[in-house]
């Protein structure tokens, strides 16, 4: 049976977010279940539900943005409020996962694998300095080129990912250490903050050569993906499933001392 | 200080799967403590993904929850990345559904289900900040208390646990619960040792510091106990109605993997089939059906609550369950369009089981499993597994024409009067089932999965002397010779030295506290992960306490020797046990007391419970054990607690 099309947008913060991408897909299984959301089945010999995931979430990152597409049936879907299948998704859900927002889409809707282009991060660098920061940052973004070593199948290869950091903030009136607010590309190759932050260098002779201009164990390191974004054809951009209230649910942001460098934030 | 969360935060992007450490599964339990109020923290010394899923820790977990005085957490052992981070940071053990820190708790109790834990159990205690030996804990300390199957023999424990519960616990942990109440609430009268004399006195509960162990020329004599008022032999627990138990209501959905992930439905307790190598068969008699209403019952609630789409019914045989095909096309019919999957992880090797297994897996046959656990009828005979190779057969043949193509076959090798006949007898079936296959299917495989016996407390063979590695380990050398040209034939083995530890675990008497402490000390971890056993590191150890390990492990018992288990009873007589080690000797079965007169094992004449078994009719198919052919369901007269008539001569 083909199923009608929902997008549902979800937040995952606190303890939760410890949970690897697999993970997530197995609690929304199950949470689908206990909601009784009748979702399709796929055909042949072992059949699965028919939900699709988005971009993974590096394990411990936090997001206000996270997205699935599911078939449910079309008799069910037809007689359902968005409104109450928000509510009622929520509660099956384990704490610290939150349903932002459900829709139907269309059945020819490209799926978000292949949509989505790039993403909002917050990234919160713990012990970092504020200047230091956006020197570091001016320079990244003047560069020619940002150079990060990747892992890619076991193999070691040196990547430039300048072309897909569209935009990096730096606000620094968080507590011991920096804020940064950054749009970086999903396409073709999802960068992760953590990647962002290994390409920053300190300014010459300032540091040792080669040193990061934050000493930011992954610990220390807390980021949340606050957008994703599809850029269409036209060149307009918008989310695949927009919340309209969670600007405000969201805390306010932080301006004193930032400085902007490179445009496009979001909002 | 009794949240540890956010000292734990910072460590866990560091480490390996810190999905284990956060709690936070679906039907987990917030309780609150203080005083009045008994605190456990159940404990399963391996890893959270193997020890979340086991059932007897979450059945205690939600009948002390529902307890106005008690409250219990779970905690699991934290893999070697995080302990490390946990050592130097100075974070103690903690649940994992408050984080809070262990040594807040009244009582940490560990589930033991397999020895090779035991390095594990130290190394909690350790890291709950508790000292490691009973003897040296104060009063504020927790108790340290310990269940499940490996407790029939807690002698290699007994210096670091101040209880141990044997058999069921779902009474015990109530009963224990009240003592330790009365004992808080009257300001700790007697002190520490006051309220582990009165849970002496608990029936079930053995406080090894109340027994004096007494030696004779190196070898066990006595135990004996240091009062009066303590038992001379701690009974076992046995729950008379599984149907007034209906636990768990609400099993633990895990945000993260785990083994076993699935919605488990216990339909029986016990089992008679009387496989002599098997431990848990022996200390789990009589059987308890659950009512197949509450089975069903149990099913849909469960499926409905968890959102899991894959249940099991769990038994030490399913298919011995009255009703079981009726059971099982109720669950698959409520369940819907064939989107959940019934399993039955222990099936019976007969045609009949396979037909089950059909109406369970319409979809996707992929594999079966079978344990016929020996190569030849005249070692079937020995160890009472009495399936005979035209049962093997049938039932191979029969999953095959109905369109399985891998089979799994279990079994054991190092079995008391092995010969290499027996054992090449396991190629020789494992070919013969390839041949069979190769008459309805493509490319049919067979894998062998060959274990070395390890002999254990409570059953006929606890007098056996296990096999060395040089002798399990040439067996295998002869079962790998045995397949090398077979095609469609994979053998797999379990690591003959891992074997040794287990047995040396196994019938240890108290002395062995020393090597499971080297051990511990030396390292040695997480002893049931290949990657982490070193069997040096036991042997060192063992040299280091001056124990003979050939005398421990390799050697036979004689019937007048003392048992290290002999102050402790599972219901079964001793001299049952022995006849049936005489019987397996002389190639003799038994038969299932179910279904056939009474032995007086003493497992329900000695505790006035009997077998609850909805059906009088044996379940179809299984000639096992019966002895005669039940393949249509053939009735027998069940006479149940009749004096024995085979046992008379006992
Ligand atoms: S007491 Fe008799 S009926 Fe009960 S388990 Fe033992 S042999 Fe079987």
């Amino acid at each position: 049976m083909t199923g009608t099309r929902i997008r549902v947008r979800f937040a995952k913060h606190g303890k939760v977010r410890f949970t690897s991408h697999r993970d997530v897909a197995r609690i929304w299984e199950r949470s689908l279940r206990r909601a009784a959301v009748p979702v399709v089945y796929s055909a042949g010999f072992s059949p699965r539900p028919k939900i699709a995931f988005g971009l993974a979430l590096p394990t411990g990152y936090s997001s206000d943005a996270e997205y699935l597409d599911a078939e449910v049936d079309p008799a069910w879907a037809a007689g359902i409020d968005n409104e109450r299948l928000v509510g009622a998704l929520t509660a099956s859900l384990p704490t610290g996962m939150t349903t932002l927002a459900a829709a139907e889409i269309a059945s020819g809707e490209p799926s978000l694998q292949h949509a989505v282009t790039s993403c909002t991060w917050r990234i919160d660098a713990a012990g970092a300095d504020a200047t230091e920061a956006s020197e570091a940052v001016s320079r990244a973004m003047d560069a020619g080129e940002l150079l990060v070593q990747r892992e890619r199948k076991g193999r070691l290869t040196i990547d430039d990912i300048r072309p897909a950091v569209h935009a990096v903030e730096v606000q620094a009136n968080i507590t011991d250490g920096v804020r940064l607010i950054a749009e970086l590309a999903t396409q073709p190759r999802a960068v992760r903050p953590a990647e962002l932050l290994a390409s920053l260098r300190p300014p010459p002779g300032g540091r040792a050569a080669g040193e990061r201009f934050v000493p930011v164990p992954p610990s220390l390191l807390r980021a949340c993906r606050l957008h994703q974004w599809i850029t269409t054809d036209a060149g307009e951009r918008r989310e695949p499933l927009a919340v309209s209230e969670l600007g405000e649910r969201r805390e306010p942001p932080a301006v004193s001392e930032a400085s902007v460098v490179g445009a496009g934030v979001g909002p | 200080m009794t949240n540890l969360w956010h000292r734990l935060e910072p460590l866990l992007p560091q480490v390996s799967k810190p999905a284990r450490y956060i709690g936070g599964e679906h039907g987990m339990q917030t309780p609150v403590h203080g005083p009045g109020i008994v605190s456990w923290l159940l404990t399963y010394p391996d890893t959270y993904e193997i020890g979340l899923p086991n059932q007897g820790l979450q059945i205690l977990y939600e009948i002390l929850n529902e307890r106005p005085d008690a409250a219990a957490e779970r905690a699991y052992a934290p893999w070697v990345d995080l302990e490390a981070q946990m050592r130097a940071e100075g974070l103690p053990l903690f649940s994992v559904d408050t984080h809070r820190p262990a040594a807040l708790f009244d009582v940490i109790a560990f589930n033991l289900s397999a020895e090779l834990t035991y390095t594990n159990v130290l190394n909690c205690i350790d890291l709950a900040g508790v000292p490691v030996h009973s003897r040296l804990r104060h009063e504020a300390d927790p108790l340290i208390g310990a269940g499940g199957h490996c407790t029939y023999n807690p002698e290699p424990l007994a210096d670091f646990v101040d209880f141990v519960v044997l058999g069921d616990g779902e009474e015990a942990v109530g009963d224990i619960t009240e003592v330790l109440r009365d004992w808080k609430t009257s300001g700790r009268a007697g002190g520490r040792s006051g309220v582990l004399r009165a849970l002496a006195r608990v029936p079930g509960v053995y406080v090894p510091s109340m027994y004096e162990p007494v030696y004779d020329r190196g070898r066990l004599a006595a135990m004996e106990p240091r009062h009066p008022d303590v038992p001379a032999v701690v009974e076992k627990r046995t729950v008379a109605d599984l149907a007034e138990w209906p636990y768990p209501k609400r099993q633990l959905v895990p945000l993260t993997e785990v083994v076993h992930d699935r919605l488990n439905v216990e339909v029986f307790r016990g089992c008679t089939r009387g496989c002599r190598f098997c431990q848990a068969g022996m200390i789990t008699r009589p059987v308890r059906e659950r009512p197949a209403e509450q089975v069903r019952t149990m099913v849909s609630e469960g499926l409905r609550r968890t959102g899991y789409d894959e249940v099991a019914l769990t038994s030490l045989s399913t298919a011995d369950f009255s009703g079981i095909e009726q059971v099982v096309a109720s669950t698959v019919d409520d369940s819907g369009c064939g989107q959940v999957s019934v399993s039955l992880p222990s099936l019976r090797v007969d045609a009949f089981t396979v037909g089950i297994a059909a109406q369970i897996q319409r979809a996707r046959r992929t594999g079966l499993t079978f344990a016929p656990e020996a190569g030849s009828w005249r070692m079937r005979q020995v160890i009472n597994k009495l399936i005979t190779e035209d049962d093997l057969y049938a039932a191979v043949e029969s999953a095959y024409s109905q369109g399985w193509r891998r089979m799994k076959l279990y079994f054991l090798t190092g079995l008391p009067t092995e010969t290499d006949e027996d054992t090449l007898g396991i190629a020789e079936l494992a070919r013969n089932c390839v041949a069979l296959g190769r008459g309805h299917v493509r490319s049919p495989s067979v894998t062998v999965s060959v274990g070395g016996f390890v002999p254990k407390p409570f059953t006929p063979f606890q007098w056996f002397g296990q096999n060395t590695t040089v002798e399990l380990r040439r067996k295998i050398g002869l079962l790998r010779d045995g397949v090398r040209r077979a095609r469609g034939v994979q053998l797999k083995w379990h690591d003959a030295a891992a074997s040794l530890a287990e047995g040396l675990a196994s019938r240890g008497d108290r002395r062995l506290g020393g090597v499971i402490e080297h051990v511990w000390r030396h390292g040695g971890t997480f002893q049931e992960w290949s990657e982490h056993f070193d069997l040096q590191r036991w042997q060192a150890a063992a040299d280091a306490c001056g124990i003979d390990i050939d005398s421990w492990v390799h050697r036979h018992r004689t019937f007048d020797e003392v048992l290290p288990w002999d102050h402790l009873s599972a219901g079964l007589h001793k001299d049952f046990l022995w006849q049936d080690w005489r019987d397996a000797l002389d190639e003799v079965g038994l038969e299932d007391c179910r279904w056939t007169p009474c032995y007086d094992c003493g497992a329900c004449t000695g505790y006035g419970v009997e077998h609850v078994v909805a059906s009088a009719v044996p379940p179809a198919g299984g000639s096992q054990g019966t002895g005669v052919d039940l393949s249509r369901g053939a009735e027998i007269p069940v006479r149940l607690l009749e004096r024995p008539l085979v046992g008379a001569a006992r």
